[in-house]
């Protein structure tokens, strides 16, 4: 018997008992909605880490020293003659020395952090200008109280005023604003908007160490990153002695551990949602057999009127694999929704993979495949008399 | 003229515990094509065990069966099944049309299981029910037709593989006295058209009207011969009350 004819006979079975077939596919709606769900959540987030990390720059490595006790230390100098012998490896450094304090306009205040930076800062963190300019080389040689400010700084100092060519008081100490950063996270307090950057030659000499502490460096791209971490590590124990002393890291290192730990979730995830796809294909093995000993009389006339053991085998497992099939596509699309829902709540771009829609919906039919064999076989096994003498 | 049915000392044993029960025991007869047979005899003497070997639903436990001239008796469910398609027509007492299926779709089955192309097969089913007068039918579900009508839609299934033999049990045994006489007239119409039909019936009245008779009683054929009521009516069982008539 043609496949499309026993589809269309198995799809009018579905439709002729729609509540026991609603029933059926309950555990295969909800197991290929959760899996749906889950995957879209956990691509959502994995995006929306990997989307931050980049914003953060995942070719920026950061050296951070600790002089306690050492007799040997490290100046700029060296880093940035690191750099001049391998600019395959380091394209820019930069210093940065963290002040945090209080930041006064007139009568407004604020309490934040300022940075001192380097010149070259703006271009290796793509830093964009909406007011003004970034700090010059000039003006770090020369140890000058300047500064560029954040977009929430600018508001909560100037309300709708501008800030540029203004002088500010960081810590007591005044600052000429020379310009003003592009709003990129609606300036909330703690985010990329609320930051203050200055020379860092001018935060050194006003920060109580005296000593630069850290250092931002960024390599050419990604792929050297690695190595250009493992060289200036090697670098720095030679300066140093000992590895104690300083602390070399890249974000793309911790992106790689964060993303294991995201896949092991999925992996833990899809395993529940796994379960749940077995329940669902156990439901329909178990209505399946019930169907098998309703439809008795049933199978005793198709077998009468010809059918054999492989008919009524596949027309029960066809039915099996069409009433899954089915669940997985209510599934699949009640999973799509939900997840679109969810991901708005939580702020994710959550839309079902186009393979996460595929494998659900074959591995929902292959289920009702693997489940409807069994009952499947007991059909095709019948005695056609005692099928129908059955009732 | 090989006969279309023929059966050779046929016997079904039923082995229940220490007793054996002989449900046919030890029956020959020879069935040509375009005779209207009926068997006959009372409730248990062995006429639905006859009709399930005749039918190929069956094996005897001993003997040989040749149907069309083919020894059957020995094969196995995938070749029972292709002779039954090919070669059966079933009627039953219970029409066991599938509930589930339109009237069409029901009278389309053996098509399908002979492999026919949807076309055919739906245009063999149309004929068929254009036959028993039900195609404005078609498209309805069995339960929306009356008792009469539903034995026609299983005459018209049965007829629809064009099968070499009509077997009838008891077809009548559901309908009303009216809607009897019409199944059995449209037998009769079948017969005096060619086709070969044995019909199981426990009733006289009704096996009178074929135009052979074999009565079983306990497994054995007590009457072979022409269906003339006082001569297989007087031989019955004690039990049935059609004697006077
Ligand atoms: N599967 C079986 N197992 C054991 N005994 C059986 C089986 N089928 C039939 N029999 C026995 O064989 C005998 C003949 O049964 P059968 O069904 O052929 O009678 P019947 O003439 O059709 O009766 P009725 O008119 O009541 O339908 C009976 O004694 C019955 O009990
Ligand atoms: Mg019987």
């Amino acid at each position: 018997m043609s496949l499309k004819k026993s589809f269309v006979l198995a799809l009018s079975n579905i439709l002729y008992d729609k509540m026991r077939s609603i029933l059926t596919m309950l555990g295969i709606i909800i197991g290929v909605a959760a899996v749906i769900i889950l995957v879209s959540l956990m691509n959502g987030m994995a995006k929306m880490m990997t989307d931050s990390f980049a914003e953060m720059g995942l070719t920026t490595i950061t050296i951070s020293t600790t002089n306690r006790g050492g007799s040997r230390t490290i100046d700029e100098e060296e880093i940035y003659a690191f750099r001049d012998e391998h600019p395959d490896l380091i394209s820019g450094v930069s210093p940065t020395t963290t002040i945090s304090g209080t930041v006064k306009y007139q009568t407004n205040s604020v309490t934040t952090s300022a940075t001192g930076v380097s010149e070259e800062y703006a271009t290796m963190k793509s830093l964009e200008l909406q007011d003004g300019r970034f700090l010059q080389y000039q003006e770090i040689a020369d140890y000058k109280k300047v500064c560029v400010i954040g977009s929430y700084i600018e508001n909560e100092l100037f309300g709708f005023g501008s800030a540029l060519g203004e002088s500010i008081k960081i810590n007591g100490n005044s600052y000429r604003v020379v310009g003003v950063l592009k709003e990129t996270e609606e300036s909330k307090s703690g985010s990329a908007d609320d930051v203050i950057y200055i020379p860092y030659t001018t935060a050194v000499r006003v920060s109580r160490s005296g000593t630069i502490s850290s250092y931002t460096l960024t390599a050419p791209n990604q792929e050297i990153v690695t190595t250009a971490t493992d060289a200036l590590e090697a670098m720095l124990l030679e300066k140093l002695g000992d590895s104690d002393y300083f602390r070399v890291t890249n974000l793309l290192s911790l992106l790689d551990v964060a993303t294991e730990m995201l896949d092991m979730m999925q992996i833990l995830l899809v395993c529940i949602a796994g379960i749940s796809l077995l329940v669902g294909g156990i439901g329909i093995m178990n209505i399946m057999l019930v169907s098998v000993t309703e439809r008795t009389r049933e199978i005793g006339i198709r077998k009468s009127l010809g059918a054999k053991g492989r008919d009524i085998m596949s027309q029960f497992v066809i039915e099996a694999g069409t009433v899954s099939g089915v669940g997985g596509i209510f599934g699949i699309l009640l999973g799509s929704v939900l997840a679109i829902v969810l991901g708005n709540l939580l702020g994710l771009t959550a839309t079902p993979s186009i393979g996460a829609v595929l494998l659900s919906f074959s591995v929902s039919v292959g289920i009702g495949v693997l489940f409807g064999y069994l009952p499947a076989k007991n059909a095709a096994k019948l005695n056609p008399i005692e099928a129908l003498r059955h009732d | 003229m090989t006969p279309l049915i023929e059966f050779k000392d046929i016997y079904k044993i039923y082995q229940m515990g220490d007793s054996a029960v002989h449900a046919i025991d030890g029956i020959s007869m020879q069935v040509y094509s375009g005779e209207f047979l009926a068997i006959v005899g009372p409730s248990g003497s062995g006429k639905s065990t006859c009709m399930n070997i005749i039918g190929c639903l069956d094996v005897p436990t001993k003997g040989s069966y040749f149907l069309d001239g083919k020894d059957v008796s020995h094969m196995n469910d995938n070749e029972l099944a292709e002779i039954r398609n090919k070669k059966l027509g079933f009627i039953f007492q219970q029409y066991n049309l599938i509930p589930k299926l339109t009237v069409q779709q029901n009278v389309e089955l053996p098509l399908l299981y002979a492999g026919l192309s949807e076309k055919e097969q739906a245009a063999r089913a149309m004929e068929s029910l254009e036959r028993v007068g039900l195609a404005d039918k078609a498209k309805n579900l069995p339960s929306q037709l009356s008792g009469g009508q539903q034995q026609r839609v299983s005459i018209a299934r049965a007829l629809a593989g064009n099968p070499s033999i009509i077997l009838a049990d008891e077809p009548t045994g559901a309908l009303d006295s009216k809607t009897g006489k019409d199944v059995l007239d449209f037998l009769k119409k079948l017969h005096q058209e060619g086709n070969t039909i044995v019909l199981i019936t426990h009733d006289n009245t009704i096996a009178a009207q074929a135009e052979r008779v074999i009565r079983v009683a306990d497994g054995k054929v007590v009457y072979d011969g022409i269906a003339d009521i006082r001569k297989f009516a007087p031989i019955a069982h004690a039990g049935d009350t059609e004697v006077e008539q």
